[in-house]
């Protein structure tokens, strides 16, 4: 392990660490509304100040912060166990199996996300609550997101299949269940680690962007997509320059995990 | 120096001091959208209506300041005493913006093409008002009668948005009456307008109008960018202001911000009572019961809406008439006060029960249902919080849902699977009779229970017979009175619940003189003739 990757997984652990503690840390509710302090500016009572709400914006922040860290990861695994099993048989079974799962991903790859995330998001229940609508949005972009990484997987799996000591687990009369299992997954745990790592960034993005679309985590649960939509009044950010807090954090945590995933991909 | 250079100075002295010597300039600002049309009558949008606005020529216009009648390219006019026509005496000597002659020809070819319909204008419905034509003869070279199958109340106010066309002009369409020519167009980019050099309308010292020379009007669609080049003096107005922008704006030099009042505008938050809509019965009953619907009235702080979301301009809603509407609204009605704990009462009254910090309803259901609005609306999406939050303190959760404008409109106008709905009335004419297609309880846009074929309540029935009758009777107090008696059945039954009216809040240079905002669109150029730029 490198010591930029040290640092890195230190800065991840204190953040996430400090998230999962978010009922303890925050010194208010997140939905809590001070109405007759909108747009405060930072004070000892407020230290990033209340927003258009008048909710203070660092218990947001803290909250905002476990949602997108917990579910951001959740997202990831599922695409990346999706991505697994489809790009080992497509791969490693070859044949008919590759030809089929390269028409899926080619089919989910050219699906326009946005607006499928717009037309699932449309036709979920109104009355599921913030919770369930924040696990549901991450569930689907997990869901939707595995195609880049199957195709990885899959070629990766390819590789595999030839490789000396799979023939001689072959030779020696192995089922193939049993070589998927024991001796080509195995090896292709850096990939998969790898499209984990990189996919933990990709989800925390899409989120902000469907939050911006005010499409994102439902009200009043905040998440970081929710939270950045303040910066779209770029003029009030020059006279709070606090309100980058949000995009401060995200950036640390994305630069964070792309180191933490370029290290992985180089010690394995 | 000569004599003749001396009275060459002297000459251009005594002009620098005229009133006309401030004329010239172009005026610059900018639209959200490209307009769709720049057909005349045939807008359908903002943007195009804004073009129609400045190169229309009208035969009655309403005054943006007074709200009353003016009259332009009709010197007279005379409604006859069944309401079912309409007689103008034209104004003589005018040209349109290529020389050719206005008549009275032009009047009855504009309605020709206006009544047709294959052009589809949106104007025609507003004449069209019972089986048979609308017909417009010319009387003589200056008289124009138009004829209505059956009274239309109000009829006068409709000529506004009809700009007369000329009938013998070889540019069709394209030969204007207004004050401003359509110059040059890049799609995407500009519209450039130029002075109309045979605009009939002097000034009192009768200097020719307008007095600008020029108005250039770019797409803008990012109201920040906007906001941005106005401060920077490269736009001269911004009529539709954010009030998050608004303090920003007020404070900067050269610009005068000004909050013009309460708009005609409204937003609303209503229940969905559509029978076969796909939703629990026991939450029919919910929002079929005016207790209910009272109770959540009385829940809503308005105040807070208008000083949180709108920071102060906005004023709590009254009813389907803006305090700005003088002569239509009811003076008697008064805005909703906060009273949670009245509301508490009221839901006791009908069953509902506390349990701890739910309320539940008499058969033990949770009090829970959903708000949907328009995804990317912020004001709106804040509001809806506000209200979760002031319903959660009498027991009610809420659920907010910002949907796509499409999936939203879809669930309230074709499947009806949603609880409630809180969205805008945009309203562009005083008249009550523009809000026809809301209360008639057989219109498409009756928005708790549309298109019903018989109404579902008495006293829907009710408004049914005050909107029609309103709508026949000619004297205006008469009418007045039939729809005050409907302003008070819907504020007793809350099928909607109207919770602000926004304010108009303009921007502009004070290089601009004459300008006087109004709460009527266009807000700033309405009399776009009168404008002057300092230092042309």
């Amino acid at each position: 392990m490198t010591w930029k990757r040290g640092i890195a997984l230190g800065v991840l652990a204190s953040i996430f660490g400090l998230a999962m503690c978010a009922n303890l840390v925050a010194p208010y509710p997140y939905e809590k509304q001070f109405r007759d302090s909108v747009l405060a500016p930072p004070s000892a009572a407020f230290p990033l100040g209340t927003d258009d709400l008048g909710r203070d914006r660092l218990s947001r922040l803290i909250y905002g912060t476990r949602v997108s860290l917990l579910l951001a990861p959740a997202a990831a695994l599922l695409t990346t166990l999706f991505a697994g099993a489809f790009g080992l048989l497509a791969g490693y079974l070859g044949g008919a199996w590759e030809w089929g799962g390269k028409a899926v991903t080619d089919l989910f790859l050219s699906l326009p996300w946005l607006f499928l995330l717009l037309m699932v998001r449309a036709m979920l229940p109104l009355n599921a609550s913030p919770e369930a609508s924040l696990v549901i949005t991450f569930a689907l972009l997990g869901l939707l997101g595995w195609a880049v990484s199957a195709r990885l997987v899959a070629s990766a799996a390819r590789g595999l299949k030839d490789s000396e000591f799979v023939l001689q687990a072959r030779a020696l009369g192995q089922p193939s269940w049993r070589l998927l299992i024991r001796h080509a997954l195995p090896n292709l745990r850096p990939v998969l680690a790898a499209q984990f790592w990189l996919a933990v960034p990709v989800f925390l993005l899409t989120e902000a962007n469907l939050g911006f679309l005010g499409l994102g985590v439902a009200e009043p649960l905040p998440s970081w997509g929710s939270l950045l939509r303040e910066l779209e009044d770029f003029a009030a950010v020059r006279e709070n320059p606090l309100l980058l807090a949000p995009a401060v954090l995200l950036v640390i945590v994305l630069s964070c995990l792309h180191i933490a995933a370029r290290g992985k991909e180089q010690w394995s | 120096m000569s004599w003749t250079s001396r009275a060459v100075v002297l000459m251009a002295l005594v002009l620098s001091l005229s009133p006309f010597a401030s004329a010239g300039g172009e005026l610059r600002f900018a639209l959200p959208f490209e307009p769709k049309t720049l057909a005349p009558n045939l807008a359908t949008d903002d943007a195009s209506e804004t073009v129609q606005y400045l190169t229309g020529g009208v035969l009655i216009r309403v005054n943006r300041k007074t709200q009353q009648l003016r009259s332009e390219l009709a010197e007279s006019w005379k409604t006859a005493p069944d309401g079912k026509s309409i007689t103008f005496q034209l104004r003589q000597g005018v040209h349109f913006s290529d020389g050719t002659p206005f008549t009275a020809q032009d009047v009855v070819h504009t309605f020709r093409l206006m009544m047709d319909p294959e052009r589809q204008s949106p104007l025609a419905d507003s004449f069209r008002t019972g089986d048979g034509q609308v017909q417009a003869t010319a009387d003589g070279p200056s008289t124009v009668t138009v004829r209505f199958p059956a009274a239309v109340a109000g009829v006068e106010r409709l000529f506004d948005g009809v700009a007369i066309e000329s009938a013998q002009s070889p540019l069709k369409g394209k030969a204007v009456l207004g004050p401003f020519v359509l110059a040059e167009r890049r799609a995407g980019a500009f519209l450039v307008l130029k002075r109309n050099p045979n605009y009939w309308k002097k000034d009192n010292d009768g200097n020719a109008l307008p007095y600008l020379d020029a108005i250039r009007i770019e797409i803008q669609s990012n109201p920040e960018l906007e906001s941005m080049r106005f401060r920077r003096g490269q736009f001269h107005l911004m009529s539709m202001i954010e009030p998050s922008q608004f303090d920003r704006l007020a404070r900067a030099p050269g610009i005068e911000a000004v909050d013009v009042g309460a708009s005609l505008d409204m937003e609303i938050l209503w229940f969905n009572q559509v029978p076969k809509a796909p939703i629990e019965e026991y939450k029919k009953a919910w929002f079929h019961s005016r207790e209910f619907r009272r109770a959540i009235s009385e829940a809503i702080n308005r105040d807070d809406l208008c000083r949180v979301v709108y920071r102060g301009h906005a004023v709590p809603g009254l009813g389907p008439i803006s305090p700005a509407n003088r002569f239509w609204r009811d003076a008697k009605l008064k805005p909703q006060a906060y009273a949670p704990e009245s509301a508490r009462s009221r839901l006791a009254r009908v069953g509902f029960k506390s349990d701890g910090d739910l309320l539940r309803d008499s058969a033990g259901h949770p009090v829970e249902f959903s708000v949907i609005t328009n995804a990317g609306n912020r004001a709106r999406e804040k509001m809806a919080v506000l209200i979760q939050e002031d319903l959660r303190k009498i027991g009610i959760k809420l659920n907010v849902v910002p949907l796509d404008f499409h999936s939203l409109l879809e669930r309230i106008t074709r499947n009806f699977n949603y609880e409630s709905c809180l969205l805008g009335f945009s309203n562009v004419d005083l008249d009550p009779n523009a809000q026809m297609n809301v209360w008639l309880s057989s219109a498409h846009q009756h928005p708790w229970n549309p298109a019903q074929e018989r109404p579902a309540t008495p006293w829907e029935a009710e408004i049914d017979r005050l909107m029609l009758a309103q709508a026949s009777a000619n004297n205006p107090e008469e009418r007045k009175k039939h729809f005050d008696r409907v302003q008070e059945i819907v504020r007793r039954e809350e099928p909607v619940l109207y919770l602000v009216h926004k304010n108009v809040l303009v921007g502009y240079s004070k290089k601009l003189g004459n300008v006087e905002p109004s709460i009527l669109r266009p807000h700033v150029y309405w009399n776009v003739e009168y404008l002057t730029l300092d230092g042309q």
